[in-house]
C-alpha cells in the first residue's frame, strides 16, 4: 500500500470516524425496551435513525425487527449549519428534510437531538417527525433534565446499543452545545398530537420519552398560540 | 489495518497479463492506459480491476471481483463476492452475494449475503441484505432494509431479496453534507 493510500483513507474516514472511546461505559435505558417491543409485532417495520450512523446498532435493530432503516443524521446538518453561519435557516431546512410520505414511517429514534435545537427549530423538527409516524407507530427521545455545563468543548454523543436494556454513551466533537433544557410541557406540546406514554428520568439526568401515534390521531399543523416565535 | 487490507493486496501484486474474459463485460468506454497493470487475473477465481480503469457500462460476472479502478452503471455478481479496494470508486447499481467496501459506492447496493462497510469505506445508497456490517469509521448514508433473523418459514427466499434497484431517493441525496 502506496503512503498516499494511507492519507487517503484517513481522509475519507473523517466524517463518521470520531467515535468516541469505545470502551465508554454501559448506562441502563428504559424506553428503549419498550420502543422496540411497540415495533416487534409489525411486519418489515421503517425506522428512522436520526443519529449519528451506527454499525453495530443497524446491525442490532436490522436483526431484531427486521426492519428497513433509514439513517439520517440530523447532527450533521446542525454542523453545517453552524459551520455555514446560517443556523437560523435550520427550520426551514427542517421543514423540507424528510422526504418521506405522510404515516410512512413506524419507528423514529431521536437520540438527544432535541438538545440541540433551539425551541422554535425543535418545533419544527417534532412536527414533521409526527407527519411521517404512522399511526401506531412510536417515537423515542432523550431530553437532558437539567443544564449542566460540562468543560471543553462542545460534544454529541453517538448511542451505542449494547443490548436492548443498555446503552453506551461515546461523545465525540460537536459544532454547536445543548441549548436551553425543555420542561415537558413544551415536549408535550411540541410533539402534539402523539402521546407520551412512557417517561423515565435516568440518573445520568436523561429523560427518556416515547411517544406513540394513536389510530385516530391526526397530525395537523402546529397552531400559531402552540408555535413559539 | 494491515489483515483487512490481505483481502485487497493481490491487487499490488506482480501483473500478470490477464487471461481471456473471465469476467464478462458489456463496457462502454474503458481508458486503460496500462493494459497488463489493470486488468489480471489473479489465482484461479479471483479478477481484479486495477487503479487506471474505468468502465461504464454493465459488469457481469461468475467469479468475486476486486475492483480498484471507476465503475459507473451496473454490476453484477449474483454468487461472488464484490470487493471495493479502497481506491476503487463505484456509481453504479450493485448485485451481488457479498460486497466488501474500502472505497467509495454511490448508488445502491443489494446483496444476498452480506454488506460489509469497512473502516475508510463509503456507501451513499440504499442496502438491501441479510446482514449488514458497518465499521467505525465507515460513512454510511441511505437506507439498510434486512431480513428479519430466524424468520424463515414465512418470509421470501433470499434469492427474491435481489430486487431491482430502487430509485434513489432525490430529497434524500438533496439533504447530504
Amino acid at each position: 500500500m502506496a503512503l498516499s493510500d494511507l492519507f487517503n483513507r484517513k481522509r475519507k474516514g473523517d466524517g463518521d470516524a470520531d467515535a468516541g472511546p469505545i470502551d465508554a461505559p454501559g448506562h441502563p435505558t428504559k424506553a428503549l425496551p419498550k420502543f422496540l417491543s411497540c415495533l416487534a409485532n409489525r411486519s418489515q417495520p421503517v425506522l428512522l435513525d436520526l443519529g449519528p450512523v451506527v454499525g453495530s446498532n443497524v446491525t442490532f435493530l436490522g436483526e431484531h425487527l427486521g426492519c428497513k432503516i433509514f439513517v439520517e443524521n440530523l447532527f450533521k446538518d446542525i454542523d453545517r449549519h453552524v459551520f455555514e453561519e446560517k443556523i437560523g435557516e435550520l427550520p426551514a431546512f427542517f421543514e423540507k428534510r424528510f422526504p418521506q410520505d405522510d404515516a410512512s414511517v413506524d419507528g423514529i429514534l431521536c437520540w438527544d437531538v432535541f438538545d440541540y435545537l433551539d425551541l422554535r427549530t425543535a418545533y419544527v423538527l417534532a412536527h414533521q417527525l409526527s407527519r411521517i409516524l404512522r399511526p401506531g407507530g412510536a417515537l423515542l427521545a432523550q431530553f437532558q433534565a437539567a443544564a449542566v455545563q460540562k468543560p471543553g468543548p462542545p460534544t454529541y454523543t453517538r448511542y451505542v446499543v449494547v443490548d436492548p436494556a443498555t446503552l453506551q454513551y461515546r461523545p465525540y466533537a460537536a459544532a454547536r452545545g445543548q441549548q436551553k433544557v425543555l420542561p415537558n410541557r413544551d415536549i408535550q406540546r411540541m410533539f402534539e398530537p402523539l402521546q407520551v406514554t412512557e417517561q423515565f428520568l435516568l440518573k445520568t439526568n436523561i429523560r427518556e420519552v416515547l411517544f406513540r401515534k394513536t389510530a385516530s390521531t391526526v397530525a395537523a399543523p402546529p397552531t400559531s398560540a402552540a408555535r413559539p416565535e | 489495518m494491515w489483515k483487512r487490507d490481505e483481502a485487497v493486496k493481490p491487487t499490488a501484486g506482480p501483473a500478470t497479463p490477464s487471461s481471456p474474459a473471465a469476467v464478462s463485460q458489456e463496457v462502454s468506454a474503458v481508458a486503460a492506459p496500462k493494459p497488463p497493470d489493470t486488468r489480471q487475473q489473479i489465482g484461479r477465481d479471483m479478477v481484479n480491476i486495477g487503479k487506471s480503469v474505468v468502465i461504464k457500462g454493465e459488469l457481469n460476472g461468475s467469479e468475486d471481483l476486486t475492483v480498484e479502478g471507476h465503475v459507473e452503471g451496473k454490476i453484477e455478481l449474483k454468487d461472488h463476492v464484490l470487493t471495493i479496494g479502497p481506491n476503487g470508486k463505484i456509481k453504479a447499481q450493485v448485485f451481488a452475494k457479498a460486497v466488501i467496501v474500502l472505497g467509495e459506492i454511490n448508488g445502491n447496493v443489494t446483496a444476498s449475503e452480506k454488506v460489509d462497510i469497512r473502516d475508510g469505506g463509503s456507501v451513499d445508497g440504499d442496502i438491501i441484505s441479510p446482514r449488514v456490517a458497518i465499521a467505525e469509521g465507515a460513512h454510511f448514508r441511505g437506507s439498510v432494509d434486512m431480513q428479519r433473523k430466524g424468520v424463515a418459514a414465512g418470509m421470501q427466499p433470499q434469492a427474491a431479496q435481489v430486487q431491482q434497484p430502487q430509485a434513489p431517493k432525490p430529497a434524500v441525496a438533496a439533504a447530504a453534507h
